[in-house]
Protein backbone atom coordinates (compact mmCIF):
# COMPACT_ATOMS: atom_id res chain seq x y z
CA UNK A 1 0.00 0.00 0.00
CA UNK A 2 1.92 3.30 -1.28
CA UNK A 3 1.75 5.94 1.04
CA UNK A 4 0.90 8.63 -1.53
CA UNK A 5 -1.84 6.94 -3.41
CA UNK A 6 -4.65 7.58 -0.24
CA UNK A 7 -4.06 10.94 0.66
CA UNK A 8 -6.04 13.26 -1.35
CA UNK A 9 -6.85 16.96 -1.70
CA UNK A 10 -9.37 16.80 1.20
CA UNK A 11 -7.22 15.14 3.26
CA UNK A 12 -4.93 18.79 2.75
CA UNK A 13 -7.87 20.75 3.60
CA UNK A 14 -8.69 18.82 7.03
CA UNK A 15 -5.63 18.92 8.20
CA UNK A 16 -5.08 22.65 7.11
CA UNK A 17 -8.22 23.46 9.37
CA UNK A 18 -7.81 21.43 12.31
CA UNK A 19 -3.60 22.99 12.60
CA UNK A 20 -5.18 26.33 11.89
CA UNK A 21 -7.79 25.91 14.55
CA UNK A 22 -5.93 24.21 16.62
CA UNK A 23 -2.84 27.32 17.01
CA UNK A 24 -5.73 29.65 17.37
CA UNK A 25 -7.04 27.66 20.17
CA UNK A 26 -3.66 27.88 22.02
CA UNK A 27 -3.02 31.51 20.48
CA UNK A 28 -6.08 33.70 21.17
CA UNK A 29 -6.71 36.30 23.63
CA UNK A 30 -10.58 35.83 23.86
CA UNK A 31 -11.37 32.52 25.77
CA UNK A 32 -14.79 32.39 23.60
CA UNK A 33 -13.17 32.32 20.73
CA UNK A 34 -10.98 29.31 21.75
CA UNK A 35 -14.19 27.47 22.11
CA UNK A 36 -15.43 28.17 18.92
CA UNK A 37 -12.39 27.37 17.15
CA UNK A 38 -12.03 23.92 19.44
CA UNK A 39 -15.80 23.06 17.70
CA UNK A 40 -14.03 23.47 14.18
CA UNK A 41 -11.19 21.36 14.86
CA UNK A 42 -13.12 19.10 16.83
CA UNK A 43 -15.19 18.48 13.37
CA UNK A 44 -12.42 18.50 11.36
CA UNK A 45 -11.17 15.51 12.80
CA UNK A 46 -13.91 13.94 12.61
CA UNK A 47 -13.55 14.31 8.74
CA UNK A 48 -10.19 12.95 9.25
CA UNK A 49 -11.87 10.04 10.90
CA UNK A 50 -14.24 9.04 7.93
CA UNK A 51 -10.97 9.41 5.54
CA UNK A 52 -9.54 6.47 7.65
CA UNK A 53 -12.53 4.57 7.70
CA UNK A 54 -13.66 5.01 11.03
CA UNK A 55 -17.40 5.77 10.52
CA UNK A 56 -18.77 5.57 13.76
CA UNK A 57 -16.12 6.86 15.49
CA UNK A 58 -16.50 9.90 13.35
CA UNK A 59 -20.50 10.18 14.38
CA UNK A 60 -19.06 9.94 18.11
CA UNK A 61 -16.61 12.56 17.84
CA UNK A 62 -19.57 14.90 16.05
CA UNK A 63 -21.97 13.59 19.25
CA UNK A 64 -19.83 13.58 21.91
CA UNK A 65 -17.43 16.34 21.42
CA UNK A 66 -18.51 19.01 19.04
CA UNK A 67 -22.13 17.87 21.14
CA UNK A 68 -21.46 17.86 24.51
CA UNK A 69 -18.02 18.70 25.11
CA UNK A 70 -17.66 21.67 23.62
CA UNK A 71 -21.32 23.20 24.97
CA UNK A 72 -19.88 22.20 28.49
CA UNK A 73 -16.44 24.66 27.59
CA UNK A 74 -18.84 26.94 26.39
CA UNK A 75 -20.90 26.82 29.45
CA UNK A 76 -18.13 27.26 31.70
CA UNK A 77 -16.77 29.96 29.64
CA UNK A 78 -20.22 32.01 30.35
CA UNK A 79 -20.63 31.07 33.89
CA UNK A 80 -16.95 32.25 34.66
CA UNK A 81 -18.07 35.40 32.69
CA UNK A 82 -15.62 38.31 33.15
CA UNK A 83 -12.70 36.68 32.25
CA UNK A 84 -13.29 36.21 28.60
CA UNK A 85 -12.05 39.74 27.82
CA UNK A 86 -9.02 40.77 26.06
CA UNK A 87 -7.39 42.40 28.65
CA UNK A 88 -6.77 39.52 31.19
CA UNK A 89 -3.18 38.39 30.03
CA UNK A 90 -3.84 34.75 29.14
CA UNK A 91 -0.31 33.11 29.23
CA UNK A 92 2.11 32.81 31.97
CA UNK A 93 5.93 33.50 31.23
CA UNK A 94 6.89 30.04 29.91
CA UNK A 95 5.75 31.17 26.54
CA UNK A 96 8.98 31.36 24.25
CA UNK A 97 10.84 28.40 26.27
CA UNK A 98 7.05 26.72 25.79
CA UNK A 99 7.27 27.05 22.30
CA UNK A 100 11.29 26.09 20.98
CA UNK A 101 10.41 22.45 23.64
CA UNK A 102 7.28 21.86 21.86
CA UNK A 103 8.76 23.05 18.30
CA UNK A 104 11.32 20.63 19.02
CA UNK A 105 9.20 18.05 20.24
CA UNK A 106 7.39 18.41 16.90
CA UNK A 107 10.56 18.08 14.72
CA UNK A 108 11.84 15.00 16.64
CA UNK A 109 8.50 13.32 16.31
CA UNK A 110 8.10 14.04 12.43
CA UNK A 111 11.99 12.79 11.78
CA UNK A 112 11.48 9.80 13.83
CA UNK A 113 7.92 9.20 11.52
CA UNK A 114 9.60 10.11 8.59
CA UNK A 115 12.48 7.52 9.26
CA UNK A 116 10.76 4.66 10.31
CA UNK A 117 10.76 2.64 7.22
CA UNK A 118 10.01 -0.87 8.93
CA UNK A 119 6.07 -0.42 9.01
CA UNK A 120 4.61 -3.46 8.34
CA UNK A 121 2.03 -3.06 6.34
CA UNK A 122 -1.60 -4.93 6.53
CA UNK A 123 -2.49 -6.75 3.53
CA UNK A 124 -6.00 -6.63 4.42
CA UNK A 125 -8.64 -3.90 4.31
CA UNK A 126 -10.68 -3.02 7.56
CA UNK A 127 -14.15 -4.46 7.89
CA UNK A 128 -16.63 -3.68 5.99
CA UNK A 129 -19.49 -3.32 8.38
CA UNK A 130 -17.85 -0.31 10.85
CA UNK A 131 -20.98 -0.25 13.28
CA UNK A 132 -21.96 -3.68 13.55
CA UNK A 133 -18.46 -4.83 14.20
CA UNK A 134 -17.92 -2.37 16.73
CA UNK A 135 -20.91 -3.35 18.50
CA UNK A 136 -20.56 -6.78 18.17
CA UNK A 137 -17.19 -6.40 19.57
CA UNK A 138 -18.26 -4.32 22.54
CA UNK A 139 -20.82 -6.92 23.42
CA UNK A 140 -18.05 -9.69 23.39
CA UNK A 141 -14.48 -9.40 23.65
CA UNK A 142 -14.55 -5.61 24.94
CA UNK A 143 -17.56 -6.78 27.75
CA UNK A 144 -15.65 -5.69 30.68
CA UNK A 145 -14.19 -2.66 29.48
CA UNK A 146 -17.61 -1.61 28.11
CA UNK A 147 -19.17 -1.98 31.70
CA UNK A 148 -16.02 -0.32 34.09
CA UNK A 149 -16.28 2.76 31.80
CA UNK A 150 -20.12 3.22 31.92
CA UNK A 151 -19.55 3.03 35.79
CA UNK A 152 -16.80 5.86 35.33
CA UNK A 153 -19.04 8.01 33.18
CA UNK A 154 -22.00 7.37 36.18
CA UNK A 155 -19.17 8.20 38.70
CA UNK A 156 -17.49 11.10 36.83
CA UNK A 157 -21.79 12.62 36.42
CA UNK A 158 -22.24 11.98 40.22
CA UNK A 159 -19.05 13.78 41.04
CA UNK A 160 -19.50 16.76 38.74
CA UNK A 161 -23.35 17.21 40.23
CA UNK A 162 -21.64 16.84 44.05
CA UNK A 163 -19.25 19.41 43.12
CA UNK A 164 -20.74 22.04 41.04
CA UNK A 165 -23.83 22.17 43.20
CA UNK A 166 -24.49 25.14 45.68
CA UNK A 167 -23.74 25.09 48.78
CA UNK A 168 -26.21 24.25 51.60
CA UNK A 169 -28.73 23.39 48.56
CA UNK B 1 0.13 6.73 6.96
CA UNK B 2 2.96 8.93 7.06
CA UNK B 3 1.02 12.34 6.33
CA UNK B 4 -1.69 11.14 8.90
CA UNK B 5 0.89 10.31 11.75
CA UNK B 6 2.27 13.74 11.12
CA UNK B 7 -0.40 15.52 11.50
CA UNK B 8 -0.71 14.02 15.16
CA UNK B 9 2.15 14.92 15.95
CA UNK B 10 1.82 18.37 14.88
CA UNK B 11 -1.49 18.31 16.76
CA UNK B 12 -0.38 16.50 20.13
CA UNK B 13 2.95 19.49 19.91
CA UNK B 14 -0.28 22.11 19.70
CA UNK B 15 -2.14 20.88 22.27
CA UNK B 16 1.48 20.58 24.63
CA UNK B 17 2.10 24.18 24.04
CA UNK B 18 -1.41 25.63 25.13
CA UNK B 19 -1.01 23.33 28.47
CA UNK B 20 1.69 24.72 29.00
CA UNK B 21 1.43 28.41 28.36
CA UNK B 22 -2.25 29.07 29.33
CA UNK B 23 -3.30 30.69 32.32
CA UNK B 24 -6.78 30.48 32.28
CA UNK B 25 -7.79 26.50 33.32
CA UNK B 26 -10.35 26.08 30.93
CA UNK B 27 -7.60 26.72 28.17
CA UNK B 28 -5.72 24.00 29.27
CA UNK B 29 -8.75 21.89 29.12
CA UNK B 30 -9.22 22.85 25.58
CA UNK B 31 -5.41 22.08 25.07
CA UNK B 32 -6.32 18.78 26.79
CA UNK B 33 -8.89 17.77 24.23
CA UNK B 34 -6.58 18.76 21.53
CA UNK B 35 -3.78 16.25 22.36
CA UNK B 36 -6.19 13.55 23.24
CA UNK B 37 -7.40 13.87 19.62
CA UNK B 38 -3.91 13.79 18.35
CA UNK B 39 -3.75 9.94 19.99
CA UNK B 40 -7.09 9.33 18.75
CA UNK B 41 -5.78 10.06 15.22
CA UNK B 42 -3.04 7.82 15.66
CA UNK B 43 -4.97 4.99 17.03
CA UNK B 44 -7.27 4.91 14.23
CA UNK B 45 -4.36 5.20 11.88
CA UNK B 46 -2.06 2.38 12.88
CA UNK B 47 -5.89 0.94 13.08
CA UNK B 48 -5.99 0.97 9.21
CA UNK B 49 -2.54 0.39 8.21
CA UNK B 50 -0.77 -1.88 10.06
CA UNK B 51 -3.27 -4.15 12.61
CA UNK B 52 -6.18 -4.24 10.21
CA UNK B 53 -8.07 -7.65 11.99
CA UNK B 54 -10.35 -6.53 14.11
CA UNK B 55 -11.01 -3.08 15.10
CA UNK B 56 -9.07 -2.78 18.08
CA UNK B 57 -7.75 0.67 17.67
CA UNK B 58 -11.01 2.31 16.85
CA UNK B 59 -12.54 0.60 20.17
CA UNK B 60 -9.38 2.13 22.24
CA UNK B 61 -9.83 5.44 20.66
CA UNK B 62 -13.79 5.41 21.95
CA UNK B 63 -13.16 4.61 25.61
CA UNK B 64 -10.20 7.83 25.21
CA UNK B 65 -13.68 9.82 23.89
CA UNK B 66 -15.14 8.25 26.58
CA UNK B 67 -12.44 9.05 28.91
CA UNK B 68 -12.30 12.05 28.08
CA UNK B 69 -15.80 13.31 27.91
CA UNK B 70 -15.86 12.46 32.23
CA UNK B 71 -12.63 14.23 32.43
CA UNK B 72 -14.11 17.17 31.13
CA UNK B 73 -17.42 16.82 33.26
CA UNK B 74 -15.32 16.78 36.35
CA UNK B 75 -12.31 19.13 35.37
CA UNK B 76 -15.35 21.90 34.43
CA UNK B 77 -17.08 21.30 37.82
CA UNK B 78 -13.92 21.70 39.68
CA UNK B 79 -12.91 25.09 37.80
CA UNK B 80 -16.45 26.13 38.69
CA UNK B 81 -15.87 25.65 42.08
CA UNK B 82 -12.89 27.00 42.23
CA UNK B 83 -14.09 30.35 40.02
CA UNK B 84 -16.66 30.85 43.29
CA UNK B 85 -14.71 30.44 45.36
CA UNK B 86 -11.58 32.98 44.24
CA UNK B 87 -13.52 34.83 41.42
CA UNK B 88 -11.00 33.34 38.95
CA UNK B 89 -9.85 30.46 37.39
CA UNK B 90 -6.54 31.19 36.56
CA UNK B 91 -3.31 28.05 37.52
CA UNK B 92 -2.34 30.20 40.06
CA UNK B 93 -5.57 30.01 41.99
CA UNK B 94 -4.80 25.82 42.52
CA UNK B 95 -1.51 27.08 44.48
CA UNK B 96 -3.61 27.07 47.86
CA UNK B 97 -3.44 23.36 47.30
CA UNK B 98 -0.27 22.64 47.43
CA UNK B 99 1.31 22.14 50.97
Amino acid sequence: MSQAADVSIVFWILSFVILVCGFLVVSLKNIFHCALCLVLCLTAVAGIYILLGAEFLAAAQVLIYVGAVSVLMIFAVMLTSNLASHKIVQTNQNTMTAFFACLVFALGAVVLIGGTKVWRYATDVLPAENVLTIGKLLMTEFMLPFEVVSVLLLAAIIGAIVLAREEGS
Amino acid sequence: MFHYLTLAALLFSIGLFGVITRRNTIGILMSLELMFNAVNINFVTFNRYIMTDGLTGQIFAIFIVVVAAAEATVGLAIVLLVYRNWRGIDSDNYAVMKW
